[in-house]
């Protein structure tokens, strides 16, 4: 006998966590509750599209046909003053980050 | 106790070199020559990510990995796309890396290829372009540092990272790999190895069909080999005890010379791959590939071929000297003026190249111009200077810089070719040593101690012809007298 | 003088360089009325005023002495605030970007300068263009100005508030799934999406780079042609930008549209349609065939799954653009400096970004994750080919294709705000434009007790000629349908 288990089309709290992780997004426990309820609908709603047979169609990344655009290998000024006074923190000439460990 | 042979060993290298020769960056038109200057002086809008900001591909990139792909037998894809590649990191202003890929749609520069090494092929699984980050440093070590520094002048930089099968079987053999790698890409004028931080490489080694091991943050070729070995000789020791070992990713530190394990959370990375809608495809004609591989200048195989049959070199000889596009060069321009080429490549080879490993340089760091050495082959010709002080003085050169004749003169190399003056010191020396001439009138070995004498005397001057003749007359004259 | 505010831009700008009008005295009232009503409606972010006078003056004195001026002359224009303007603050509605200065400008906002116009502030917006409604903005929302207690619809919201409330002659806003049509048709005012790759995306902060595109919201038809004639040219900084001669697209204002086939969606009438919206847009269409047009209806089955498949390849593109916002090289950074890169960056990106935000950077992650990127990310770019094929076919038989901008009249602050997905739905009629890149436009069509209804129009990509010609014919003999709000 074979059972069919059909795949549960949604996102479990453990995998929104996992994603909120790998978005760099801290989320609290209230949050975590409220967007996996948001979420699921949503997700629920997006299922509708498995039903469209898209077998052999290819993808539309671009929707223009624009190929080949360059630019030369010439160099123009920097802006580095403006851009760097922007950096919420620095140290000498660095932009300065948290620790890495 | 199983030992494992080097055939089951397999050792696969990705490798990142930039695009030196190209005087912007890959996407904006910052100067791409940011070696040596202040932090973030070398940023724009662009580079820097800022919102709003767009890339637009630098044409010469294209047409200078187009070269590449050729030059490593690979084929290029007619209609090539870019990918983002998505991860969090203070040196990534974007918080991605627009590069390509090779799955799900994607269509890297080129697939395929491969580099001869010592008759084996190593095969190139694919070539592509994508953008360097910046660079992080620390107030200490990344461990104690309380903060880190960010200099993005390196961001958006032009690389070509190639990624080879696991081909390889021992550790040299990477080493051998990237020094042919670096070699034609010298050749091809498009990047310049000896810039620091231009080419870094990623290693992955599996031993006896186990699971594969990435070493990353490996700075350069050198260190690529010492890494591997470490590696080796730390798998081993666990498979002996019976450890398994898992997959996994290991960071080289350079300091200590061990491979620390990232044990974070940076395995669970998930890059999200996808077209980058900023930038659309590019199609590479046919036409165009045929056109840039009619300008491409001679690559090292050829280079190779072309010396064993101009000059006549031995094969080991040429293959030496075409291992690097410095030394290839520097022979090449001591041939336009000396007519010995062989001679050349022999000292070039010999005691230049022992020179280099000694020391740990590059030729360019050299103070010596072909005409040094060729100077130097004219006075050996001469007969002003012996083959063994020949030696002395290129030691000399290679330290100071200064020209043959000047260091002739002062430390009074020239060959002493006086005859008088020759067998006034024989005298000497057969006075102070009557056992030896009497043994040297039957065993040669003596004669060789007395040359010894001699040598030493007159510290080596002596051109050993002259002297060898000088003594074995004074000797039969003396014999004469005996036995008269 | 403040009749002049409410003139249309194409009328200002005769005014000014025949030196009738003053172009001090005429910014000068517009930021009067800014004063009056700005407090109530919540258009703008940053207002700009010392710039503005300043420049009015460098105009006023171009003209004194004779010397050329560009075709935007003195006009009062209001940015959508996700499009870079050098110098002034560009927040896209974030507390992220709150004190954000950008040291350079879009491409659209050179182009605007160069033509003489005259920056007045910077519009509020849902918070990273992601809304319908403008009431995810960090900065409180807009409302709309036909009744303050409703949307102006979004995320364009704010650009389209200070047209129909006269606080601006001309706007900017920027459409990825609807942002530029959706406020237009709330608000009763023309708004065009034009075809992706016409106007430069340079300094238009990315939500989802490959649906989204700069346009003008405006008064009427006229002065939609003759702000997109000024923004829509090449830009060598964008590699999506098309490479084609500039046009100047007042030259396709022609009262004639007789023989033009008109295709009536059938599913733009779907469930959800509010009857009012319907009766309002079958009259527009029969005052179109009056006119000389043809009407025919057609079914473009898979218009179903439009919006689902929008949703999931603008969350999976922003997911991807708003990476960047960490903290580090700009924006909101915590003050707390004793955690590691990693919870700094979670920190930073939690209290600087919105709800909606957040959930989107979410989905759109999980989209385009190991496992899943087949199933949503893929799938929803195969039935982008699907959507486009089939807007390919009804083009071959027809010149425009119409139906209603919004399926609702403006609803309520705060009525659909909590749940996500009924906002989302809201956007059905105007998603297909942007997943097959090409022009749309919204022009006011009537009203229903006292609120605006939008007649949507699209037509194949880069025939905004036809768009323009449609909506000018139908304007000119119908000018009472586009009024703006009267504040005598």
């Amino acid at each position: 006998m074979i059972i069919l288990v059909e795949r549960k089309k949604g996102i479990s709290k453990k995998e929104i966590e996992h994603v909120a992780w790998l978005a760099r997004i801290e989320i609290s426990k209230n949050e975590l509750e409220l967007f996996s309820k948001q979420l699921n609908d949503i997700l629920a709603y997006f299922a509708k599209i498995d039903k469209v047979d898209t077998e052999n169609i290819p993808p539309s990344y671009h929707v223009l046909d624009l190929v080949n655009v360059f630019r030369k290998d010439d160099v123009k000024p920097s802006l580095p003053e403006e851009i760097f006074q922007i950096a919420p923190q620095t140290k000498e000439k660095f932009v300065k980050a948290p620790r890495m460990a | 106790m199983s030992k494992i042979k080097s055939a089951e060993i397999k050792i696969g290298l990705e490798v990142h070199c930039q695009l030196t020769n190209l005087k912007t960056k890959l996407f904006c038109s910052c100067s791409s020559d940011y070696r040596g200057e202040e932090p973030n002086t070398h940023i724009c809008p662009i580079c820097m990510g800022m919102p709003g900001t767009l890339p637009v591909l630098n044409e010469k990139a294209l047409e200078d990995a187009i070269m590449v792909a050729i030059a490593l037998n690979s084929e290029i894809s007619d209609r090539m796309l870019f990918f983002r590649k998505n991860y969090f990191y203070p040196d990534m202003p974007k918080n991605f890396q627009i590069s390509q890929y090779d799955k799900a749609g994607g269509v890297p520069l080129a697939l395929g290829g491969y580099i001869h090494i010592n008759d084996k092929r190593i095969q190139i699984r694919r070539i592509q372009l994508e953008e360097d980050p910046g660079k992080l440093s620390y107030d200490g070590t990344i461990e104690s540092s309380t903060h880190t520094l960010v200099d993005y002048n390196r961001a958006g930089i032009a690389l070509i990272e190639t990624v080879t099968e696991p081909d390889m079987e021992t550790p040299k053999e990477a080493r051998q790999f990237l020094e042919k790698l670096r070699s034609i890409l010298e050749h091809l004028g498009i990047s310049d190895g000896s810039l620091e931080g231009s080419m870094r490489c990623d290693a992955n080694i599996s031993l006896k069909g186990g699971k594969r091991v990435e070493i990353k943050n490996i700075s350069s070729f050198k260190e690529v080999e010492r890494g591997l070995n470490f590696e080796i000789t730390r798998q081993r020791s666990l498979i002996e005890r019976g450890i398994t070992i898992g997959q996994e990713t290991r960071h080289w530190d350079e300091v200590r010379r061990i491979t620390i394990s990232l044990r974070t959370k940076e395995e669970e990375q998930d890059y999200r791959y996808f077209p980058e809608p900023d930038l659309i495809p590019f199609i590479i004609l046919k036409d165009q590939i045929k056109e840039i591989e009619r300008k491409m200048p001679e690559l090292p195989d050829e280079r190779r071929r072309r010396f064993i049959e101009q000059y006549n070199l031995p094969h080991q000889n040429a293959e030496i000297l075409t291992r690097s596009k410095a030394m290839a060069d520097f022979f090449e321009e001591c041939t336009k003026l000396y007519e010995k080429p062989k001679e050349i490549s022999n000292w070039l080879i010999g005691e230049f190249l022992s020179y280099l490993h000694d020391k740990g340089i590059e030729i360019d760091e050299l103070r010596l111009t072909p005409r040094h050495l060729v100077d130097m082959l004219r006075f050996i010709d001469e007969g002003t200077i012996s083959r063994k002080m020949a030696r002395s003085l290129l030691q000399e050169m290679l330290l100071t810089g200064k020209m043959p004749d000047a260091i002739i003169k002062e430390k009074r190399l020239e060959k002493i070719l006086d005859r008088e003056y020759v067998r006034n010191i024989v005298e000497k020396i057969l006075k102070e040593n009557p056992q030896a001439v009497k043994d040297a009138i039957t065993d040669e070995k003596a004669i060789n101690y007395l040359m010894g004498k001699l040598m030493k005397a007159t510290e080596g001057k002596i051109d050993p012809k002259i002297a060898g003749e000088i003594i074995r007359e004074r000797l039969s004259e003396l014999a004469k007298f005996a036995i008269s | 003088m403040s009749r002049y505010i409410e003139l249309p831009a194409y009328e200002i700008v005769d005014r000014i360089k025949a030196h009738e009008l003053m172009a001090e005295d005429y910014i000068a009232s517009l930021y009067e009325r800014i004063k009056r009503i700005e407090k109530d409606v919540h258009a703008y972010i940053t207002l700009t005023e010392d710039l503005a006078i300043k420049k009015a003056r460098e105009i006023d004195k171009k003209i004194e002495k004779g010397e050329k001026t560009g075709r935007l002359c003195g006009v009062g224009i209001a940015i959508k605030d996700n499009i870079c303007t050098k110098g002034v603050r560009t927040t896209c509605a974030s507390h992220m970007l709150e004190k954000f200065i950008p040291p350079y400008n879009a491409t659209v906002v050179k182009s605007i300068e160069d033509e003489d116009g005259i920056i007045l502030g910077k519009a509020n917006m849902d918070e990273f263009a992601m809304g319908s409604s403008t009431e995810h903005s960090y900065f409180g929302p807009t409302h709309n100005p036909w009744d303050l207690k409703r949307v102006p619809g979004g995320s364009s919201g704010g650009s389209a508030a200070t047209i129909a409330s006269s606080m601006a002659t001309l706007a900017l806003g920027s459409d990825t799934g609807g942002s530029i049509r959706c406020p237009a048709s709330f608000c009763s005012v023309v708004g065009l999406k034009p075809t992706y790759g016409l106007v430069s995306r340079f300094g238009l902060i990315a939500y989802a780079n490959s649906l989204e595109q700069i346009g003008p919201i405006t008064k009427d038809v006229r002065d939609c042609a003759l702000l997109l004639s000024c923004i829509a040219s090449h830009d060598p900084l964008d590699s999506t930008s098309v490479n084609k001669p500039q046009e100047d697209y007042t030259n396709y204002l022609i009262d004639d549209i007789n023989g033009i086939k008109i295709g009536v969606i059938r599913e733009f009438f779907g469930e959800g349609t509010q009857d009012s919206v319907e009766k309002g847009v079958w009259d527009a269409i029969l005052k179109l065939e009056g006119l000389g047009a043809n009407y025919q209806e057609i079914s473009l089955k898979n218009l179903h799954y439009a919006l689902p498949s929008y949703y999931i390849i603008a969350m999976s593109e922003a997911s991807s653009n708003l990476a960047r916002y960490d903290g580090l090289r700009y924006g909101y950074r915590i003050p707390d400096k004793s955690y590691d890169w990693s919870t700094v960056y979670s920190k930073d990106r939690r209290f600087g970004f919105g709800f909606e935000v957040k959930r989107r950077i979410i989905l759109g992650t999980f989209a385009l994750s190991a496992g899943y990127y087949n199933e949503y990310y893929l799938k929803a770019q195969k039935i982008r080919t699907l959507i486009k094929k089939d807007f390919e076919m009804a083009f071959k038989r027809f010149d425009v294709l119409i139906g209603p901008t919004m399926p609702i009249l403006p609803f309520r602050i705060g009525e659909k705000v909590q749940d996500p997905l009924e906002m989302y739905m809201c956007d059905v009629d105007t998603v297909p434009a942007n997943l097959v890149g090409m022009p749309s436009i919204s022009i006011p069509c009537g009203f229903s007790m006292g609120l605006p209804i939008g007649l949507q129009m699209m037509a194949p990509p880069f025939k905004e000629d036809l768009l323009l010609r449609v909506a000018f014919s139908f304007q000119r003999n119908y000018p009472t349908l586009a009024r703006l709000r009267n504040y005598e």
